[in-house]
């Protein structure tokens, strides 16, 4: 196999913010070079990434436990207030024949942060061990967590929602818990820690292999 | 634009050269199958016209209410700004202040970037700052939650049914619109052609 031309190969590097291809002048470092067109700071990679997406992902686990744990809505009626966690909510509906709600709920809420935080911890292990194995399917899975990330937060949304609507509808009264926040910061924190992973990171260690054999 | 350039992938830093692109045509990494380059058919022209619907969407969404609900003799009716400033009422000002972002103020500021853009783009002249508020738009992005929120709506509305009579606000519909243009916004806003249109004023 050749060895593959990439842009840092070619001396060349790609603006992150306009996606530009900008040519590093011999000698020079794309360190202290800024972008012609956008005019943002240049990184042949993004600067710090591994240490940046362990230090997130480490702080989602923290966040992650209160959020499981804590109730994330309070429903106080005549008969006294109740607590419910996000699992016991999806139990609740699970029981109460709402499967689909229970459904979206814990996958949204439950599943893609456990997930999310289990892809980000494989591929920085894997590109800190300079693993080839299959880099295209490591590429697919840092864009499946870049893609669903956001939709953990439908459960924020629906407190908001429940909150406000049960509060003017005056029947009992409904309050988000300390959980909310916890999970809002959580979910928060993914996807900085997926933005600040990069991907090319993945395929580098291919060439640094193939150089290595050479 | 240029028809023949060269190109690294964003996602694995293969360099490609990409030579005669037709319109509609998208071409992708040959090694890890991220999207290089796609032009768009059209784009100037679609993605103004969806701006300008999505902004009129998007003021009818947040200026009639939401959900209407009916318990008993009660009658109550609410906003999105509403729920918010029960819920900034009720103490939780963080979770407040994280739906007020994701869900009114990113979109709004993201719909009204695009607008000071395409709209000097289709005279030809270049936008003051346009480097600037392109790449503001692309920071704010992926934090424009407008699709979530939506299916928040009909979870809660599947919630809410059995306590009370939910109905449907004139937002709501305004809302599914609105999701519809958004997408359509993000297939026909070609990045790639106004970053090569802003070239020369910066």
């Amino acid at each position: 196999m050749p060895r593959a031309l990439t842009a840092r190969n070619a001396s060349m590097v790609l603006c992150h913010g306009c996606h530009l291809l900008c040519r590093i002048p011999p000698g020079g470092s794309s360190m202290e070079m800024a972008c012609p067109r956008c005019g943002a700071a240049l990184h042949q990679r993004k600067p710090d990434s591994i240490k940046r997406t362990w230090a997130l992902v480490i702080a989602a686990i923290v966040f992650y436990i209160p959020a499981m744990v804590l109730p994330i809505s309070i429903t106080t009626t005549f008969a006294g207030s109740q607590g419910d966690t996000i699992m016991s909510g999806v139990i609740y509906f699970l029981h109460t024949g709402a499967w689909h709600i229970a459904l979206v709920i814990f996958v949204a809420s439950i599943m893609v942060p456990i997930l999310k935080i289990l892809i980000l911890i494989y591929l920085l292990i894997s590109v800190q061990l300079k693993s080839t194995w299959r880099p295209l399917d490591s590429t697919r899975l840092y864009r499946i967590i870049e893609v669903v990330g956001k939709w953990s937060m439908v459960d924020i949304y629906v407190i908001t929602l429940m909150a406000a609507l049960i509060k003017l509808g005056g029947l009992a009264s409904f309050d988000a818990g300390p959980a909310a926040v916890y999970f809002g910061t959580m979910v928060v924190i993914t996807m900085f820690a997926a933005m600040s992973f990069d991907p090319r990171l993945i395929w580098d260690n291919m060439e640094e292999n193939h150089d290595s054999r050479e | 634009m240029q028809h023949d350039f060269l190109m690294a992938c964003h996602e694995c830093d293969l360099l490609h050269r990409i030579v005669g692109l037709p319109e509609g045509g998208t071409s992708i990494c040959s090694r890890c199958g991220a999207v290089l380059a796609k032009r768009k058919r059209n784009s100037l022209d679609r993605s103004l016209a969806l701006t300008l619907t999505g902004l009129i969407l998007f003021a009818m969404a947040n200026a009639y209410p939401l959900l209407e609900i009916k318990s008993g003799s009660l009658y109550q009716a609410t906003t999105l700004m509403g729920c918010v400033e029960i819920l900034f009422g009720a103490g939780m000002w963080h979770i407040a202040c994280l739906v007020f972002l994701t869900a009114i103020l990113f979109p709004l500021l993201d719909l009204l970037s695009r607008l000071y853009l395409l709209l000097p783009l289709k005279t030809n002249k270049p936008p003051w700052k346009g480097s600037s508020i392109l790449l503001f738009i692309q920071s704010i992005n992926p934090w424009g939650m407008m699709d979530v929120f939506m299916l928040g709506i009909l979870v809660s509305i599947v919630k809410l049914v059995k306590m009370m009579k939910v109905i449907p606000g004139i937002s709501l519909f305004a809302f599914v619109l609105l999701i519809f243009v958004l997408a359509g916004i993000a297939a026909s806003f070609d990045t790639h052609m106004t970053w090569e249109k802003m070239e020369g004023d910066s």
